[in-house]
């Protein structure tokens, strides 16, 4: 089973990697572009046929290693 | 006084810390991550400076997870002492010895210059032998030093005294241009509420040297050694 597991910055959590690619994207004459905030993708491959146990390990690694969940954010995607 | 001082793939200023140590008079033995036991009879653990695993992930993130972090949670829960130096710091944050986090310096660059340090307490074995509210001279060299946490972890930092050292002017000053990386309160170090593990940023073991354009890091092993 594939899974894709995205973390995220955390709501209010300052990003300047964001603020930057966002001033990139203003100084390139892409209008319309308000706010950029940059996080990871984690594309994994799982041994496991089983949805739930599979969702379980991904949140077991996102909680001890793939996230800091102090500023971080983290959503498991799960392909059929 | 007996220091391990761990090395981790990537870790790079662990001679410099072995040596500052050794000058003040301890015994350090090098430890490897892999290792699963600290020698006996350790008093203090050192988590220097460097890039362990290249920064992948996040600074600090899989050195964390090194086989010996386990031995070195159960030495500083028995309340002995762990020094956490820059990339330490973040190993220590990210292994849970200390709270919040060190995200990337706020204007993004990275920044390699001295530093004044403001000493917040110097009543703690890591600093007494440093003067009440003395400014030292200092290095700092890290790209993600910016000290975050949350409202109820910064409100228990500052109610119980665990900020160890502000970024300051030469004066001593805590001021918004004296921060170099954007810091909530100027946090340039922070303390275990048993104040037995210390992180920062700045790294003491570059100035113990007059040769080396100053000795104002003595202070920090000098305090250790007195320390019981």
């Amino acid at each position: 089973m594939k899974a894709r597991v995205t973390v995220t910055l955390k709501t209010g959590v300052l990003d300047p990697q964001g603020k930057a690619i966002e001033g990139a994207l203003a100084s390139l004459g892409l209008a319309g572009v308000t706010s950029v905030r940059q996080g990871k993708v984690f594309d994994i491959e799982l041994a496991s046929t089983d949805q739930a146990e599979a969702r379980a390990n991904l949140t077991a690694a996102c909680e001890k290693l793939l996230a800091n969940t102090v500023i971080e954010n983290y959503h498991i995607g799960l392909e059929a | 006084m007996r220091a391990s001082v761990i090395t981790f793939p990537g870790s790079n200023r662990e001679g410099d810390v072995a040596r500052a140590l050794r000058l003040a008079g301890a015994h350090v033995s090098p430890v490897w991550h892999e290792d699963k036991t600290l020698p006996e009879r350790t008093d203090l653990v050192v988590l220097p400076g460097g890039f362990s695993y290249g920064d992948y992930l996040r600074t600090g993130a899989i050195a964390a997870r090194a086989d010996i972090m386990d031995a070195v949670r159960a030495h500083a829960e028995r309340g002995a002492r762990v020094l956490a130096i820059c990339n330490g710091f973040q190993i220590a944050c990210e292994a849970g010895l200390l709270p919040g986090v060190l995200a990337r310096n706020a204007h993004l660059r990275f920044v390699c210059r001295r530093q004044h340090l403001r000493v917040e307490r110097t009543d703690t074995a890591f600093t007494s032998a440093y003067a009440s509210g003395s400014a030292i001279d200092v290095c700092i060299a890290h790209g993600e030093g910016n000290y975050i946490c949350d409202a109820a972890t910064l409100e228990r930092l500052e109610g119980d005294g665990l900020v160890a050292f502000r970024y300051c002017d030469a004066e001593g000053h805590v001021t918004p241009e004296a921060n170099p990386n954007g810091s909530l309160n100027g946090i340039a170090g922070i303390y275990s509420a048993q104040l037995n593990v210390l992180g920062m940023m700045p790294h003491p073991e570059n100035l113990i040297e007059h040769l080396a354009g100053g000795i104002d890091g003595k202070g920090l092993f000098e305090s250790l050694m007195g320390a019981e």
